[in-house]
């Protein structure tokens, strides 16, 4: 087992990808530990890495070597349902485009981990209802996502990450579709309401509007962490 | 997650009524057609059926059906009589004839000449008029189809004088029968009379109608008279099936409606496949998030087997409902869908083109799904 304040462990992550008769490494052999309790930002140019090592992180993309650990779980030892399960039960995801269900209302977009892991409708649909309530947004829980604002259908995102209390939740630029403000407030409210002693929240962003709000940033350049700290580099 | 499947297809409403459309135009063109193509058949069959009297059909053997048949001497009417287990025996004429209407029109018409003392080969059922107007001169009962064929709606042929092979016939009664698979108006008269309508050769008698005696069945007195008099002899379901054969071995017609029914099921299947994978292409994205999210292969199979699923109950449903209106519709306000009614079997059958259709197209909307790395969420 790791150290209890440890959340997350990377051993010499390696990643290949194959086109054709070309292999291109995109990860070389990171190592990286991720705390609890921390909002870990992966900051890096468009095709730095940082894409594929959240992806290998959140257990939807085998590495090509290296091993990842996950609360004390080599994630990727496990068979393929026990991952998906893994996830299911361990990990939120907010994605750029939110990939919002279009036909459901927001609660019901809120629901739909509750209801994959089995839980009933209704139920599962009061407790969307009270992770909007969290996010502010109660009012909109009968609404479609192209009834909501861009701010809005991010926070419904949100509340889909966080319905089922995971203890890792992943962001994939959460902020690039809004304002500043409305970007400020959803980082606001993720640090609110997903931070934990015992939890932890990493987004891939290259959004500098929102760079102070971290309590790390590891930054990625061709594959390699080349940075870790409070802050980005001065250069 | 099935809710969710079903959230997911029913509101896109363009898509779900696409497909509902693609599989309903399926089952109702596959449905209709085969429908359709059965009474045809049948139709084969129902110068036989309509005749319930007659266990024993006894003809020239070279004879195939009630119309195609080679006339006898009148000399095997008795032939057959004195065969051992023939309870009866009576002569049947059956052949074609020109008829002049009122209004000019000329018109191709069946002529049957029924026993004279018994009326045997006359059908039960009468609309109009009784078996004895058959007794007075010149008398002819007209099937009902060939009545709304001949004359227009509401209008009562009783009493009009045709003009029936340069001679006179008056309509004396209507009776119930299917038309034939030709559709010609069928007149019924006496045999005596029939032979005056019918010029012909030296043979007239088409056909002999015999029954079984008690204690025999038709098949054994059948045999017995080929055995004695050498002429063909066929049991009422045997020479009804010999109608419907004639029809598949020597018309088109299963292969036009063959043809129509496979297009049936490729159209299906192309509006089907192709709405069905821009919906699941449109859904994409919401697929890869559930997979990422911890929604199994599995269940993502569950969640499309029930949409398509959806589809097909509805669509079919619908298809089946629009097929029955449309036979209905037809055997109400059209004399040649007369007696036409859809067998258990067809929507049994549509049911299993349909589900097939739906796996197919299901199938390979699933692919890209399956195939989808959830880690494509984040590019």
């Amino acid at each position: 087992m790791s150290d209890l304040k440890t959340a997350i462990t990377l051993h010499k992550i390696v990643k290949e990808f194959s086109t054709g008769s070309q292999t291109i490494r995109v990860l070389h052999g990171i190592d990286a530990e991720i705390q609890s309790g921390e909002l870990t930002y992966l900051v890096g140019e468009s095709g730095s890495g940082k894409t594929t090592m959240i992806s290998i992180i959140a257990g939807i993309l085998y590495p090509t070597s290296g091993s990842v650990s996950v609360f004390g779980q080599d994630i990727y030892s496990l068979s393929d349902d026990d991952l998906v399960r893994f996830r299911l039960q361990n990990i939120g995801f907010i994605f750029q485009q939110y990939n919002l269900i279009p036909t459901l209302t927001a609660a019901e977009n809120a629901a739909v981990p509750l209801v994959a892991a089995g839980m009933g409708r209704d139920q599962a649909v009061k407790k969307g209802e009270a992770m909007l309530d969290n996010l502010n947004i109660a009012d909109q829980a009968r609404k479609l996502p192209r009834q909501l604002s861009g701010g809005q259908q991010q926070r419904v995102a949100i509340a889909r990450a966080l319905v089922h209390e995971p203890r890792l939740v992943v962001c994939d630029e959460p902020t690039a579709a809004l304002d500043a403000k409305s970007g400020r407030r959803v980082m606001d409210l993720l640090r609110e309401v997903a931070l934990a002693a015992d939890r932890t929240v990493i987004i891939v962003t290259h959004d500098n509007r929102i760079f102070d709000l971290a309590d790390r940033i590891l930054m990625m350049e061709d594959g390699r962490i080349t940075h870790d700290g409070k802050t980005l580099p001065d250069h | 997650m099935t809710w969710i499947a079903i959230r997911m297809l029913t509101g896109d409403r363009q898509k779900f009524f696409g497909l509902l459309f693609g599989v309903a135009f399926s089952t109702l063109l596959i449905s209709q057609q085969l429908t359709i193509f059965i009474n045809l058949l049948e139709r084969g069959a129902t110068a036989v059926y309509n005749i319930p009297t007659a266990d024993i059909w006894v003809m020239d053997p070279v004879s195939r059906t009630p119309d195609v048949a080679l006339p006898m001497p009148s000399t095997a009417l008795d032939k057959v009589r004195s065969v051992n287990g023939v309870e009866w025996a009576s002569p049947l004429l059956r052949s074609g004839a020109t008829i002049r209407t009122p209004e000019g029109d000329l018109e191709g018409v069946t002529v049957v000449g029924v026993d004279d003392a018994t009326l045997i080969g006359l059908p039960k059922t009468f609309i109009a008029g009784h078996r004895e107007v058959l007794y007075e001169p010149d008398s002819v009962v007209i099937d009902s189809s060939g009545a709304a064929k001949l004359f227009p709606p509401g209008f009562d042929p009783i009493g009009v004088r045709l003009e029936l092979n340069d001679r006179r016939a008056v309509i004396r009664g209507i009776v119930d029968v299917d038309p034939s698979f030709t559709s010609q108006v069928i007149l019924y008269t006496r045999y005596s009379n029939a032979l005056a309508y019918v010029p012909g050769t030296r043979n007239r008698m088409t056909f002999i109608l015999a029954n079984a005696s008690d204690g025999l069945t038709a098949k054994q007195v059948g045999e017995r008279i080929t055995d004695a008099t050498g002429l063909k002899a066929r049991t009422r379901d045997e020479f009804a099936r010999d109608g419907i054969d004639f029809i598949v071995e020597n018309t088109g017609i299963p292969i036009n409606f063959g043809i129509t029914v496979a297009l049936g099921f490729v159209v299906g299947v192309a509006i089907v496949g192709l709405t069905f994978s821009l919906f699941i292409r449109d859904n994409i994205k919401q697929f890869g998030a559930l997979k990422a999210i911890g929604v199994t292969n599995a269940k993502i199979r569950l969640m499309v087997a029930a949409q398509a699923l959806l589809v097909g109950l509805v669509g079919y449903g619908i298809g089946i409902l629009l097929a029955a209106i449309f036979i209905a519709l037809g055997s109400i306000n059209s004399p040649d869908f007369k007696g036409f009614y859809t067998p258990w079997e067809i929507p049994v059958l549509t049911a299993f083109v349909v589900l097939t259709m739906i796996m197919i197209t299901g199938w390979l909307a699933l692919r890209s799904v399956l195939k989808m790395e959830p880690a494509e969420v984040f590019r």
